[in-house]
């Protein structure tokens, strides 16, 4: 019971009625601009990293259009150079792939992930009214906004001495970053994920404060939905991983502006230690950005198999062992910087145990179908794309974890191939299945299954069209991070360049579909996806309330979470 | 009035300050990068910088006002103190990892030291790095390089540390006079800790004042002046803190069963004291063996 009454009013008082209080909005300035709902933060989230990945996603197609064919063909006209002048066209590649990289992690798949997903159902699915520190969770997202328009300065400042722009590659390595990065757009860059940064780890603390402490009455840890589970490792990944990355930055900063030498041998610094301090942060890093679409496709996989997810505890302990395992693993991206070979050998056992709690979530989503009565649903199909995709990606990832054989694949197009199939597919498909599982949720409207099918299959085509012959590429020599090659990579270019263009149709496809939800789509129900929907947000109007579980939902012990029904709604 | 909110969460209303609060954070980046390029920017940067800074101070100072207000409204109900109780620790756990950065390239620096010699100008000669240490071979490096002072650990940080200890205590003073209802105690606590945090502050900006190496010359000079620069940084955000306690303490805040502001600022403050006692036994006492004393 609330103690004093005025705390829990609603911004103006004077209407009665149940529904009317719970569904009271605030002016549209304040509603978007002020925010203290997470439902409306998450929808701003989700609209942010639909702008970014647009963004994001354009400058890919700027690089798979240069990549044609051998040759510079567009970067000189992109760097405003006059033709043969190399250095300014390399260095325009450099900020093409600096800016996508960054874009796409630190705005797409982050601030969709987590504050997009997380922010609209980590409070629903534990049955809580709002997250625990609403005021923090709207700087949260505003700084990540901040955050992208500094690293939108950073391309129209001097960088190097061959142009505008950050072309430092989204790791930022010294001594690029420093001694052959003059200008200001790196301080930018810099600065950008500063901010950004911060909004994440304020989030982070939010969810993991919300997660423990705003579980429903009956909601223990070992009965909380797999998604919210995966929020709180990744919220722990953040917390604990990004100060580093903070502090490692700061250096950059210092080194470039203030006279330090941590990454600089002449005042005896070391260039290595930088990347050890990103790698610290950037292994979690990338578990960050695959934990909550494990999380999302255990809760699909589910609903549309109509059986509880399959060894609930393993999957829920296998992403804590990832977690964990996960800050233990970074020198695997640097084996070619010098490391001894005893070191070599460490993470490279390391790196493969992650193989065990990866493959526990694999086989339990398929034995979560097995015997199952599936359906496919737009949801579904992504998830499934998701699990087949995911795997390929992460049996490159055993490869590349070997030391030895990752010598001679480093920085080649082995590495784009892998990480573009746990990410650009994993994540992309998992947020694609998440998308579609949810927002008859969020919107309240239908999207049309047949629109989302042919989404599905060409992107499926499309984005494999792109990166599986990039396999091939790497495995033959092609180096990555450059905008010419010899003619004998030209082929597999080729066709990774018109699997742009079939991906890019797909999106097209998807916009139509959310033209279509809005326009003809039917009024989605409270639970459009059968008995198989079994968590808490299903039980609420689509859409929900402005604000939900006034009172709360009572789990009941007796059952096992997976077979429950919530005793109010 | 709207009686059918059945739970002691804390639904808050719109807020400007989170808004105004990031875009006066991009303000001041943005100011600071203007500042680094004066030959660009010209003086504008300054103004940039200022402007800023204030909108972030003035997030700060509103922000807590309204927290203060709401809690002294009585919003805050056990569980949402206990939100606020698992915020601070979190947000301290974040603060620690970034002290970990630092305290990983001071080590860096001084487990694999490159080779250096301090030529006559007094800048940092290279002769190798510490690239490719491998097996069997010892770098004949030195973290501080040779011919550099350092200061000396058991005059004015040896200090600065009892001072630190001291204030721990003072603290916890304050806090068991809270808990007690002895007002005045706390009070007194409380002055005392100011006092000793101000104090530390101006020792510590003495001791750069006379440090005998500047900001930045070599590898131990860049990781000493950051972390303990960044330590000092924080030294002076929790002296705040505990100053905003000492005057609710004077307005009549804090009960002895309510009052996790001032539990946040005690939480805080010693922290600070424990990343200080590492900076002094690793960086200070560890860090400067062997080399000569100012």
């Amino acid at each position: 019971m609330a103690t004093t009454a005025e705390g829990f009013d609603a911004p103006t008082a004077g209407h009665g009625g149940d529904h009317d209080h719970a569904d009271h909005k605030p002016g549209f300035f304040a509603r978007w601009f002020m925010s203290t709902n997470h439902k409306d933060i998450g929808t701003l989230y989700l609209i942010f990293a639909i702008i970014a990945g647009i963004i994001g996603g354009a400058i890919s197609g700027i690089m798979r259009m240069e990549l044609m064919e051998p040759g510079i063909q567009y970067l000189f006209w992109w760097a405003g150079a006059s033709e043969g002048d190399i250095a300014a066209a390399g260095h325009m590649w450099n900020v093409f792939i600096t800016a996508h990289g960054l874009i796409m992690v630190f705005f797409m798949v982050m601030p969709a992930m987590i504050g997009g997903f997380g922010n609209w159902f980590v409070p629903l699915m534990i049955g809580a009214p709002d997250m625990a520190f609403p005021r923090m969770n709207n700087i949260s997202f505003w700084l990540t906004v901040v955050g992208f328009l500094s690293l939108l300065f950073s391309m129209f400042v001097p960088g190097s001495a061959n142009g505008l722009g950050a072309g430092v590659g989204w790791t930022v390595y010294a001594p690029l970053s420093t001694t052959y990065a003059p200008g200001p757009s790196v301080d930018f860059a810099i600065f950008s994920l500063h901010l950004a940064g911060a909004g994440s780890i304020l989030g982070a603390t939010n969810f993991i404060t919300t997660i423990f402490n705003m579980r429903a009455p009956g909601m223990t840890l070992h009965k909380m939905p797999l998604f919210v589970w995966s929020v709180l490792v990744t919220a722990f990944l953040l917390l604990l991983a990004l100060p580093v990355l903070a502090a490692a930055i700061t250096m950059l900063l210092t080194d470039r502006n203030f006279g330090t030498t941590f990454f600089d041998p002449a005042g005896g610094g070391d260039p290595v230690l930088y990347q050890h301090l990103f790698w610290f942060f950037g292994h979690p890093e990338v578990y960050i950005m695959i934990l909550p679409g494990f999380g999302m496709v255990s809760q699909i996989v589910a609903t549309f198999s109509r059986k509880p997810v399959f060894g609930y505890l393993a999957m829920a302990y296998a992403m804590v062992a990832i977690g964990v395992v996960g800050f233990v693993v970074w020198a695997h991206h640097m084996y070619t910087v010098g490391l001894d070979v005893n070191t070599k050998m460490y993470f490279t056992a390391a790196t493969m145990v992650i193989a065990v709690p990866t493959g526990v979530k694999i086989f339990s989503w398929i034995a979560t179908m097995w015997g199952g009565s599936i359906e496919f649903k737009s949801p579904m199909i992504w998830a499934l794309g998701f699990i087949f995709l995911f795997t390929v990606g992460g049996v490159t990832g055993v490869v590349l974890a070997n030391g030895g054989i990752d010598d001679n694949l480093h920085d080649t197009y082995y590495v784009v191939a892998h990480f573009h199939y746990v990410l650009s597919m994993g994540a992309v498909f998992s947020l694609f299945a998440g998308f579609y599982y949810w927002f008859p949720k969020m919107s309240g409207r239908m999207h049309s299954e047949l629109l989302s099918h042919l989404h599905f299959w060409v992107f499926f085509i499309g984005v494999n069209v792109i990166f599986f012959p990039q396999h091939f590429l790497g495995m033959n020599g092609m180096p990555r991070r450059y905008p010419d090659f010899p003619e004998q990579f030209a082929f597999w270019n080729q066709v990774s360049s018109i699997g742009y263009m079939i991906m890019a149709a797909s999106m097209l496809i998807f916009f139509a579909n959310l033209a279509y939800a809005y326009i003809w789509g039917r009024k989605a129900e409270n639970n459009p996806w059968g008995e198989g929907a079994t968590t808490l947000e299903w039980t609420l109007t689509s859409p929900p309330p402005f604000h939900q579980f006034e009172t709360l939902p009572v789990i009941e012990d007796h059952h096992d979470y997976h077979d429950h029904r919530p005793a109010t709604a | 009035m709207a009686g059918n909110v059945n739970h002691d969460y804390h639904i808050l209303e719109p807020d400007i300050w989170p808004l105004l609060g990031a875009f006066s954070a991009l303000t001041f980046t943005s100011g600071m990068v203007l500042s680094f390029y004066p030959d660009l920017f010209g003086a504008a940067s300054k103004v940039v910088i200022w402007a800023g800074l204030a909108g972030l101070l003035a997030t700060f100072f509103f922000w807590f006002k309204n927290v203060v207000i709401e809690a002294q409204r009585g919003d805050h109900t056990p569980v949402v103190q206990l939100h606020m109780r698992y915020g601070m620790i979190l947000f301290i756990a974040s603060e620690v990892m970034f002290f970990v950065g630092w305290f990983w390239s001071f080590f860096d620096f001084a487990l694999f030291p490159a080779m250096l010699e301090v030529t006559a100008a007094g800048t940092a000669d290279q002769s190798t790095t510490n690239l490719f240490i491998t097996e069997g071979v010892t770098a004949t490096g030195t973290l501080v390089p040779e011919g550099m002072e350092v200061l000396d650990a058991f005059s004015l940080p040896l200090l600065n540390t009892m001072i630190l200890l001291c204030s721990g205590t003072t603290v916890t003073w304050a806090h068991h006079a809270l808990i007690h209802g002895d007002r005045e105690g706390l009070k007194q606590g409380l002055w005392a800790t100011v006092a000793l945090g101000v104090l530390f502050s101006a020792i510590q900006a003495y001791e750069y004042s006379i440090a005998p190496f500047a900001f930045g010359q070599n590898t131990y000079s860049s990781a000493f002046y950051m972390a303990t620069g960044f330590h000092g940084f924080h030294v002076l955000i929790g002296t705040i803190f505990l100053g905003v306690c000492l005057y609710r303490a004077y307005i009549g805040h804090f009960t002895s069963r309510q009052h996790f502001g001032f539990e946040a600022a005690a939480w805080y403050w010693h922290f600070v004291d424990v990343v200080w006692l590492f900076l002094f036994i690793a960086v200070y006492v560890w860090g400067g063996w062997g080399a000569e004393v100012h």
